[in-house]
């Protein structure tokens, strides 16, 4: 279990997130929904390192995260993906995934300069591994190509195979289908589910209130940086404050 | 001995202000460590003495030349070179390698012209006139500098405060993009910014030229660095920052080789420097124009 | 064979160059894999040179312990200075680098036992082209296999973005230091290879002029892999003699040769897809 407990971010003046506690199961898909600018991503960037909360614990199974960098958060088990698209662009898609098992491929750093048996295995088990994990997102057999010249849609897929690679016991998935087709969408709904049943907890962030309502099996709804309800998608649909929240900003699309 | 040498700093730590303002305009507004900047430099310092032996002209008006002169050449630099490589949006390093070239070709194309060995105004071009004020020893000459470059950057700097002009580029060092978003026309003033500091470049060449009275095809070299102290000092794209960085170096280095060895001077500032960077890499003096992309 | 003979007592020093050079362009290669614009590797060179060349005229050690410590030396002091440097990115890491480099030369400059600007004389010739191939050799062995393992994947991965890097678990601040490190003994050993090929060291070959020398050959060979700035190395260390005819011009070409192809290969001259292209080979994967 992944628990937040009263955290809070300020920079300067300003208060992005304020006594903010969850617990999020390491298995099913999770749902933080908000307006836009509601905190969603500071969350994220906080329980991965890359900010320091100003207040508050974040906890993965009861070991506290503070102070972790990024990568020693991402080794406990927890990775994630971004609202822009962070593929490595000038790789290739193999080599995208390769790079997520980096802490895992069995080898020190002296491992490549010798002709150790031990290199070879690790890195011939690493490309099968990362193969499977292509394939999982039915992309293996564009393997050997640039992940720059994937469409959208695929890039994002890569995306998960990679944060996959980094064997995790919880997955980030900042507003996953943000900028997508409506084609794109379902596609990335299934794979987010097939994620899912292969075991892996989802942690998604989102503002798109249909695509969680069907996804999600437990929602927290933050506004303004609070935590205004919390709940199966049904409660939180018919709570008032939510709906209130969300009615008031019509117009940056949150329903759509 | 100590207010002789104050003036001798002054001098020379005006020069290396002119220098630097040229430098620091174009890393803060075109966002590139120009290296050619230290040949357009002896461009400069070539160009005036070339309009004194073949046009005669007063030394007034040969500065003024000089600097039209490094001005196109700086133009015709970004014209050329940093402007394509800023339409296909290469990384930073490139641009500067580009200048490189620049530098290369520039200080070779002067020593097969005007050959390596120093040359200097002709007699009676440079005023002897002195004054004496106690024991300090003023040169006609060094008054000329000082007032002449102190005299361009604040002209300079009353324009970037109060015009319109001024304004604009201020918003382009923030972001190019969000500037042209405003209408601002962005690469005219870029060719703009090209211009003056390259006639910025030119006309300290000019006054090295004279304080000296000595020209060579190499001398952009050193005030290269110079001028590469005095950004990391004052903070890099700092204008305000490059003006009192350069006096402070020039006092540094009159000092240091006064009172210490003059190489062991130099150790002492780049060591300086090298810690400010650690420590402030937004320089000792102000803010960073960090450019947003 | 007489020709031979003499073809090789006339440009043995500049072969002797290519590969010295060859060698410091892989070590700013590989900071440049790893995103790091570090002018300080002709530092790096010159701390090796003159160790070397110190352990050899006033210690008397033997020639293979003196191109170990050639390496060690500015190792050392690539991990003390890139521990707090290497926090810095972009220009401002090139200028701190640059600034340690002038502070190194400059020390150089001024102490006695380095010989101040004479520099030192008389060093024992030991190296030989063998030396310089094998090294070479082992150093391209080397980089090609880092290349192709998760080191030099993660070197990618920093390059293209550090923090999706660092959040594939990779810990970017160590990888960085690595590279620096690696870079400055490949390029202490490469000073140390060219202080006892040249009999003569100086202050004035390692200064900040050598620095974008190097970083030249590199980019105008191409950052894509290991052939290109060795390819750099090569040529801009032959111009200058190629262009001997030009006299004092020849300057002028090297610039313009330089803003060429900067301008018109941005991917440097050494780039294997599109000289498959002009051999009519045609990519190889689309």
């Amino acid at each position: 279990m992944l628990s937040i407990r009263k955290l809070g971010k300020h920079f300067g003046g300003l208060t992005v997130l304020e006594d903010v506690s969850f617990d999020v199961p390491l298995g099913g898909i999770f749902g933080l929904i908000g307006p836009n600018g509601a905190g969603k991503t500071t969350v994220f960037n906080l329980i991965t390192g890359l900010l320091k909360p100003s207040t508050g614990t974040i906890s993965l199974e009861g070991r506290d995260l503070a102070g972790l960098a990024p990568h020693q958060v991402t080794r406990l088990g927890i990775a994630r993906t971004f609202q822009n698209i962070r593929i490595f662009k000038e790789m290739t898609l193999l080599e995208n995934v390769l790079v997520g098992m980096h802490d895992k491929l069995g080898y020190g750093a002296l491992g490549p300069f010798l002709i150790s048996r031990a290199f070879r295995s690790a890195e011939a088990q690493g490309r099968e591994w990362a193969l499977e994990l292509l394939s999982w997102v039915r992309l293996e057999h564009r393997a050997g190509m640039l992940a720059d010249n994937l469409s959208y849609g695929d890039q994002r897929k890569l995306e998960f195979a990679r944060a996959l690679a980094t064997q995790p016991r919880l997955l980030l998935l900042d507003e996953p289908v943000a900028g997508m087709n409506p084609a794109e969408k379902t596609v990335l709904m299934e794979e987010i589910q097939n994620i899912s049943q292969r075991g892996f907890g989802v942690f998604l962030i989102e503002h798109d209130m249909r695509f969680v309502m069907g996804l999600c099996e437990r929602i927290v709804v933050l506004n303004f940086g609070r935590i205004i309800a919390e709940g199966s998608p049904e409660e939180v649909r018919n709570n008032p404050e939510v709906i209130e929240a969300y009615l008031g900003r019509e117009d940056d699309g949150a329903s759509v | 001995m100590l207010p002789q040498q104050l003036l001798n700093a002054l001098t020379l730590g005006s020069v290396y202000a002119l220098f630097a303002l040229g430098f620091t305009l174009m890393f803060g507004v075109l966002g590139v460590i120009n290296l050619s900047h230290g040949a357009v430099f002896m461009v400069g310092s070539y160009a005036a003495l070339f309009f004194v032996n073949h046009f005669h002209l007063p030394l007034w008006l040969a500065l003024l030349s000089a600097m039209a002169i490094s001005g196109c050449l700086g133009l015709l630099i970004d014209v050329l070179i940093l402007k394509p490589l800023r339409a296909r949006n290469a990384p930073h390093l490139i641009p500067m390698i580009a200048t490189i070239g620049v530098a290369i070709t520039l200080s070779s194309a002067a020593q097969g012209i005007f050959g390596a060995e120093i040359m200097r105004f002709p007699e009676g071009t440079i005023p002897t006139g002195e004054f004496t004020f106690g024991d300090v020893h003023v040169r006609a000459i060094e008054i000329g500098i000082v007032a002449i470059s102190l005299a361009v950057m604040a002209i300079l700097f009353t324009a970037l405060r109060r015009t319109q002009v001024g304004r604009a580029l201020r918003a382009i060092a923030e972001s190019p993009k969000s500037a042209a978003l405003l209408g601002i026309n962005v690469e005219g003033l870029f060719r703009a910014t090209a211009f003056i500091a390259g006639a910025l470049g030119g006309a300290a060449g000019v006054l090295i030229g004279l304080d000296f009275n000595a020209i060579t095809p190499l001398m952009g070299q050193p005030i290269l660095h110079k001028g590469i102290a005095v950004i990391i000092l004052g903070g890099m794209g700092d204008i305000r920052g490059s003006l009192i960085a350069g006096l402070f170096l020039g006092f540094a280095e009159v000092m240091s080789k006064a009172y210490l060895s003059s190489q062991m001077g130099d150790a002492v500032a780049f060591g300086m420097l090298f810690l400010i960077l650690l420590v402030r890499p937004s320089g000792l003096f102000g803010r960073v124009l960090e450019r947003k992309a | 064979m007489e020709w031979l003979a003499n073809f090789w007592a006339t440009y043995s020093t500049l072969i002797y160059s290519i590969g010295v050079y060859a060698l410091v362009a892989l070590s700013i290669w590989l900071t440049l894999a790893c995103g790091l614009l570090s002018l300080a590797n002709a530092a790096f060179m010159g701390i090796g040179a003159y160790v070397s060349a110190l352990l050899s005229l006033q210690a008397g050690w033997p020639f293979w312990a003196v191109l170990v410590a050639a390496g060690l030396a500015p190792a050392g002091v690539a991990l003390i200075i890139g521990i707090p440097t290497l926090r810095l990115s972009g220009v401002y890491l090139a200028m701190a680098t640059l600034a340690f480099g002038e502070v190194v030369r400059i020390i150089i400059l001024n102490l006695e036992i380095t010989g101040g600007p004479e520099g030192l004389n008389g060093i024992p010739q030991s190296t030989r082209g063998w030396h310089i191939v094998a090294i070479l050799g082992l150093a391209v062995y080397g980089l090609a296999r880092m290349r192709r393992s998760r080191t030099g994947r993660a070197f990618e991965a920093i390059r293209e973005d550090e923090v999706a890097a660092s959040l594939m678990g990779i810990d970017v601040k160590r990888h960085k230091l690595f590279a620096f490190v690696l870079g400055a003994v490949l390029a202490g050993v490469a000073g140390g290879l060219n202080a006892h090929a040249t009999f003569f060291i100086s202050p004035r070959e390692y200064g900040f002029e050598n620095a974008v020398d190097i970083l030249t050959m590199v980019v105008f060979g191409g950052i894509g892999g290991l052939v290109g700035p060795m390819v750099g190395a090569g040529i801009l260390t032959l111009l200058p003699e190629l262009l001997r005819f030009l006299h004092e011009f020849r300057g002028i070409f090297n610039g313009l040769v330089l803003i060429l192809v900067v301008l018109f290969l941005p991917k440097g001259i050494w780039e294997p897809r599109r000289i498959r292209a002009l051999f009519g080979l045609g990519p190889k994967e689309g």
